[in-house]
C-alpha cells in the first residue's frame, strides 16, 4: 500500500509572506496561475518547488480535475516552449524521442515532442512501459540517445507528467523504481465549493490560457534554479532530515527505509520551497511541507494505512 | 489482523500445547485441537468469531470438567490443564493485535510447563523451535507486511542476541537443590524395575528401550559375564510372585576373601525407587546411602532427580560367611502344598547327591539337557510344576524363580536376585548404557564354604544372554525395539545417546555443588558475593545499555540556544500550551500567537531568532536570544 499524501498542511503558504519579499518575477507567476487555476494555490507551488529543484512533477489523480490546465499554465506563465506527449497504448519510444528520416541523400533527424522545455506527458500509465521508460530515461539524463547519436535536451528541462489512479482499466503503472524518478507526486483533488463556482460560472479555460503572458525568461528561470540550489541547510537541519530518513529504515510499519536519494530530493525540494516562501534557509517546517509529495510515491506501508502526516508526527525534531 | 497471524498463532498454541496430550486426559486434547480446528476453520472462511456467552459457556464447562477429573483447582496436571484450555480459548477471542500480544506473552512462559514432564535433549530442541515459532509470529505482529524471511531472520537474531545472557544466568544464577521444580511428583515415572517378580514381568521390560542408568567405567573393565548391577532382592514367595518379604534383622553385611575390585560412575536415570543399583558386590558408594544385609543399596530418598554416584565393587568375593539363622531360615520357605513334581525332583537330588554342590550342578544340567527354550514370549504358566514339565519355556525370571524354588526344595538356602545384566557400549563417549531391556533375574544360594553365592540358570540355558547381551541371546523370532537394525542406524543412537549424556551431565546435572565447585574454580567462592557480582555487572549492563539508547537526548540537550528554546517550550507547556515534538518553531510560534494573542509578538519574536540561530548561515551570537528565553513569562 502507498502511503497516501495529504495537502492538508494549513497556513504554511502566506505565513512568512509578510517577513522578505521573494523574487519579484516568482510572485508574478504565482499570482497569475492562481488567477487561471482556481483554489489550488499549494498545488501550483509544489509545481514550482519541482522546477526550481530540477526535478519532475507527477500529478496522480482523476480526468478532468485540471491537470492539464495547470501544465498549460505554468508552460505559459514561465514562457517555456511547451510539448504535449499523450501516451496511448501503441505508442513506441520514437513517438517520443524522435525519428531519422531518409531523405533525398542523406537521414535527417526529426526531434519527437520530448525535446521541448516543458513536456506534459499525460497520462503515462496508458502507455507500455516501453514508452514509459523512453520518456523516463530522458528526464533522468536531460539528454536522448537516438541511432548512435547522443542529443541534448533543451534547458531549463521540466517535466509533469499526469496519471490514472492505477485502479483504472487499461493502464500500466508506473514501478516503484521509475516513481523515484519524479521529485514530487502530487494530487489534484477536487476544487473547493467558492473555486467551483467561479470555474463554472468564469470565463473559458482555454481562453484565459490563450490571454496569458510569460512572466519571466528561460535564463532568469535558470538563475532561480541555482538560487535554489544555494539555499543554506544548517546541520540542525540536517539533522531532522536524517532522523526521519533513519525512523522510516527503523520502523516496521514501512516495507523499505528511505533511501539516501530520496534523502536528497527532500533537500532540494525543501530549498526550493524556502525560496518560493522567500527564505535563504531551510526550517523544518519546509521540510514538513514538501515531505508528503517527495515520500509518498517512494514509501510502501507494512500494513495498516499511514499518511504522510504520521510520518511527521512519529519524528521529532531535534 | 491477518488470517496468516491468526495461523501463525494456532501453530503457536498448538506447538506449545501438543505434548501434553501424552500425559493429559483425553477430553482436554480433544477440546483444544477442536478449539484450534475452528478457529483456523473460522479465519479461513472469515467469518466472526464466537459471541461471548458461547465462549462463557465453554469456559465453565472446562472448568467443570477440570474439577469432575482432578476433584481440585490447584496442582500441577490442574494448572498445565487449565493453561492449555484457556490458551485455545483466548485464540478464540483474538481480534486484535493486542489481544495476539496478550496471548503471545502468556505462551512464552507456558512452554515452561513442557519440562515438569521431560527435560531430555529432544525436549530442549523441541521447545527452542517453538520459542523460534513464537518469536516470529511476534515479529510479524509489529511487521505485518514485511517477508517471511526476513521474519525468521529477525527471530533468529533475537534469539541469538538472548544466547549469551542465557548463558551467564545459567552459569552463576543460584541452583535449586533437588528436581527442577520442587514438586514430589516432578521425576519422571516411567516403568522400571519392581520389587515384585511374577512370570512375564521382566519380558515386558525387555521391550523397553528406556535408559535405566549409564556407567563409565574408572580403570579395568570388568568382563560382560561380570556386570551384574545388583538391585531388589527378593526372598518371599506365593506360588506366583516373588516380593521382598519383611526384612527381618540379620548380620551386617561383611566380606572376606575380596578380589578384582573395580571403580565406576553411575548416572542413574530417576525411578522413584529407593534402591541404587551396583555391581555385585558393592563394597562402597560415594553418595548417602545404607547397604542392607542382603547387600542392597538403599538410598534414604526415593530417586526422583538424576542421580550421579560413585561406587566401588569387589567382583570375587565370600559374602556373609557367618548369616544368621532367622535368614537362613527365610531363605528356605516354600509355599505349602504347592508344585509337588518340583519338590519331589528336588528331593530325589538331594537324596542322590553328596553334597549341595553337586545339587546345583543337576538342576543346572536338568535345564541344560531337557530342552528348555529361553524366549521372551512364553507360552503362559500356571505354577512352576507346570514350567519344569509342560512348558519348558521361559524368560529369565522363569528360570530364576523355578531355580530358587528347587534349591529351597533340596534343603538348600536361596533367594531371588534382580538387577540389570550387561549394558551397551557406547564407543563415542566411551560408556556404557544400561537399558530396562538389560533387566534380569538371577539367583543366589548360600553355602557353608561360600557364603551367598551367585548362580544364573539363565546362562546354562543361554550363555550367549550372559556373554553377549539380550538380542543374541533370542532367536529372530521376536522383534526387539531398537535392537536390530543397519549400523549407521546403530551409530546414530550411540552419536545421540552420548549427546544426551552430556546434555543430562552438564546442562541437567548442573546442581549447586557443580555450580560452586566450578564457580569456585573461577574464583567466586561464596555464593553470596557471586550474587553480588552478578548483579554489580548486570547493573553496570543495563546502565551503559540505557546512556547508549539516551544519548540522542543527551546530545539534544547540550546545545545552549536550543535548551534556552526548549524552556520556553516548557513554560508555554505548563500554561496549557505544549509543544508536540515534530511542531517546527514556526508553526509553534503560529499556533501560540492564535491561542495567546498576548504573547504573540514575544513569542514569534524568539521564534524568528531561533530559526535564525540554528537555522541560517548568520554567525550571531546566542547570548541575546538565551537572556529573551529565559526572561520570557507564559
Amino acid at each position: 500500500m502507498w502511503i497516501e499524501d495529504c495537502n492538508c498542511k494549513k497556513q504554511t503558504i502566506s505565513i512568512h509572506q509578510k517577513r522578505k519579499p521573494m523574487n519579484q518575477n516568482l510572485n508574478n507567476v504565482i499570482r497569475q496561475a492562481e488567477s487561471a487555476i482556481l483554489g489550488k494555490p499549494q498545488q501550483i507551488r509544489f509545481a514550482l518547488t519541482c522546477l526550481l529543484a530540477r526535478g519532475h512533477l507527477l500529478i496522480e489523480d482523476l480526468p478532468g480535475v485540471g491537470k492539464t490546465t495547470l501544465a498549460h499554465v505554468l508552460a505559459r506563465t514561465l514562457g517555456l516552449q511547451f510539448g504535449r506527449i499523450q501516451f496511448t497504448s501503441d505508442m513506441l519510444p520514437a513517438d517520443i524521442l524522435g525519428v531519422s528520416v531518409f531523405e533525398r541523400d542523406s537521414f535527417r533527424f526529426h526531434p519527437g515532442p520530448i525535446f521541448a522545455q516543458m513536456i506534459l506527458a499525460d497520462e503515462v500509465n496508458r502507455a507500455t512501459p516501453k514508452a514509459q521508460s523512453a520518456l523516463l530515461e530522458a528526464m533522468e539524463e536531460h539528454q536522448v540517445t537516438i541511432e548512435g547519436a547522443t542529443r541534448a535536451l533543451p534547458m531549463p528541462f521540466f517535466v509533469i507528467a499526469t496519471q490514472n489512479p492505477s485502479h483504472q482499466i487499461g493502464t500500466f503503472p508506473l514501478p516503484e523504481s521509475q516513481l523515484d524518478r519524479f521529485l514530487m507526486r502530487i494530487q489534484m483533488g477536487y476544487p473547493d465549493a467558492l473555486a467551483e463556482r467561479g470555474l463554472l460560472s468564469g470565463v473559458d479555460r482555454r481562453e484565459i490560457i490563450a490571454r496569458l503572458s510569460p512572466q519571466m525568461d528561460a535564463a532568469e528561470l535558470l538563475g532561480l534554479q541555482q538560487r535554489a540550489r544555494e539555499i543554506f541547510v544548517s546541520p540542525a537541519l540536517l539533522d531532522y532530515v536524517q532522523a526521519i530518513l533513519r525512523h522510516t529504515r527503523e520502523s516496521a510499519r514501512y516495507m523499505h527505509g528511505l533511501s539516501p536519494r530520496a534523502g536528497l530530493a527532500i533537500l532540494a525540494a525543501a530549498r526550493a520551497w524556502a525560496l518560493i516562501d522567500g527564505r535563504n534557509a531551510v526550517i523544518p517546517e519546509d521540510v514538513q511541507t514538501i515531505l508528503p509529495g517527495v515520500v509518498s510515491h517512494r514509501l510502501q506501508t507494512a500494513g495498516a494505512y499511514q499518511s504522510a502526516q504520521d510520518l511527521i508526527e512519529a519524528v521529532a525534531i531535534p | 489482523m491477518s488470517k496468516s497471524l491468526i495461523y501463525g498463532l494456532l501453530l503457536c498454541v498448538l506447538m506449545v500445547t501438543a505434548p501434553h496430550a501424552a500425559h493429559l486426559p483425553l477430553w482436554v486434547s480433544a477440546l483444544s485441537t477442536m478449539l484450534l480446528l475452528w478457529r483456523g476453520y473460522l479465519a479461513f472462511t472469515g467469518r466472526p468469531l464466537p459471541n461471548r456467552p458461547l465462549l462463557l459457556t465453554i469456559t465453565v464447562a472446562s472448568l467443570t470438567g477440570i474439577l469432575v477429573e482432578f476433584h481440585t483447582l490447584f496442582g500441577r496436571e490442574v494448572g498445565v490443564t487449565l493453561l492449555m484450555l484457556l490458551s485455545a480459548l483466548k485464540l478464540m477471542e483474538v481480534k486484535t493485535n493486542r489481544d495476539a500480544m496478550g496471548l503471545i506473552y502468556p505462551l512464552c512462559f507456558i512452554i515452561i510447563t513442557n519440562f515438569f514432564y521431560s527435560q531430555s535433549l529432544l525436549t530442549g530442541l523441541y521447545l527452542l523451535v517453538t520459542l523460534l515459532v513464537i518469536t516470529v509470529v511476534w515479529v510479524h505482529l509489529h511487521a505485518p507486511g514485511s517477508a517471511f524471511k526476513s521474519r525468521l531472520k529477525i527471530a533468529a537474531i533475537l534469539l541469538w542476541q538472548a544466547i549469551p545472557l542465557t548463558l551467564i544466568l545459567f552459569v552463576l544464577f543460584p541452583r535449586v537443590q533437588g528436581p527442577l521444580w520442587g514438586l514430589p511428583q516432578d521425576a519422571y515415572a516411567g516403568s522400571g524395575l519392581d520389587d515384585k517378580m511374577s512370570p512375564g514381568s521382566l519380558g515386558r521390560l525387555s521391550l523397553s528401550d528406556a535408559v535405566a542408568f549409564r556407567v563409565t567405567y574408572q580403570g579395568k573393565v570388568p568382563r560382560r559375564d561380570q556386570m551384574y548391577w545388583r538391585g531388589p532382592v527378593l526372598w518371599d514367595f506365593d506360588g506366583r510372585t516373588w516380593t521382598p518379604g519383611h526384612a527381618t534383622h540379620g548380620v551386617a553385611p561383611h566380606f572376606s576373601d575380596t578380589g578384582q575390585p573395580v571403580e565406576y560412575n553411575v548416572t542413574l536415570e530417576p525411578h522413584n525407587k529407593n534402591w541404587l543399583f551396583a555391581l555385585e558386590m558393592p563394597d562402597k558408594i560415594s553418595v548417602p546411602a545404607r547397604i542392607t544385609s542382603d547387600f542392597q543399596i538403599l538410598s534414604p530418598e526415593p530417586v526422583n532427580a538424576r542421580l550421579r554416584y560413585q561406587a566401588r565393587s569387589e567382583l570375587t568375593y565370600h559374602a556373609n560367611l557367618q548369616e544368621s539363622a532367622t535368614q537362613l531360615k527365610r531363605a528356605l520357605q516354600l509355599p505349602p502344598g504347592l508344585n509337588p513334581r518340583a519338590q519331589q525332583l528336588a528331593m530325589s537330588w538331594h537324596e542322590q547327591s553328596r553334597d549341595n554342590m553337586e545339587v546345583i550342578r543337576l538342576a543346572l544340567a536338568n535345564f541344560h539337557q531337557q530342552n528348555f527354550h529361553y524366549t521372551l514370549d512364553p507360552q503362559p504358566v500356571d505354577s512352576i510344576d507346570d514350567f519344569l514339565f509342560t512348558t519348558r519355556q521361559g524368560y529369565c525370571e522363569h528360570y530364576a524363580s523355578s531355580f530358587v524354588f528347587l534349591m529351597r526344595a533340596a534343603g538348600i538356602p536361596a533367594r531371588v536376585v534382580t538387577g540389570y545384566l550387561g549394558g551397551e557400549y557406547n564407543a563415542v563417549g566411551n560408556y556404557y548404557i544400561v537399558r530396562q531391556s538389560d533387566a534380569h533375574a538371577w539367583a543366589e544360594v548360600w553355602l557353608d564354604a561360600t557364603g551367598w553365592q551367585r548362580i544364573d540358570p539363565t546362562a546354562a540355558i543361554a550363555p550367549e544372554r550372559v556373554e553377549r547381551g539380550l538380542s543374541t541371546a533370542l532367536n529372530d523370532e521376536t522383534a526387539l525395539p531398537l535392537m536390530g537394525g543397519a549400523q549407521w542406524l546403530h551409530d546414530l543412537r550411540m552419536n545421540w545417546d552420548a549427546l544426551s549424556y552430556q546434555w543430562n551431565q552438564w546442562v541437567i546435572g548442573y546442581n549447586s555443588e557443580r555450580q560452586f565447585a566450578y564457580l569456585s574454580r573461577l574464583g567466586l567462592a561464596s555464593l553470596s558475593q557471586q550474587v553480588m557480582y552478578l548483579a554489580a555487572g548486570l547493573g553496570i549492563v543495563i546502565t551503559l545499555f540505557a546512556l547508549y539508547m539516551l544519548r540522542h537526548l543527551l546530545k539534544r540537550e547540550r546545545d545552549k540556544t536550543q535548551s534556552a528554546w526548549l524552556k520556553v517550550c516548557r513554560k508555554l507547556s505548563r500554561a496549557g500550551l505544549p509543544r508536540a515534538p515534530h511542531e517546527g518553531p514556526h508553526d509553534y510560534a503560529a499556533r501560540v500567537a492564535a491561542a495567546r494573542p498576548d504573547l504573540a509578538a514575544a513569542i514569534e519574536d524568539l521564534a524568528e531568532r531561533y530559526i535564525a540561530l540554528r537555522y541560517e548561515p548568520s554567525q550571531d551570537e546566542n547570548t541575546q536570544f538565551i537572556r529573551h528565553a529565559a526572561a520570557f513569562k507564559a
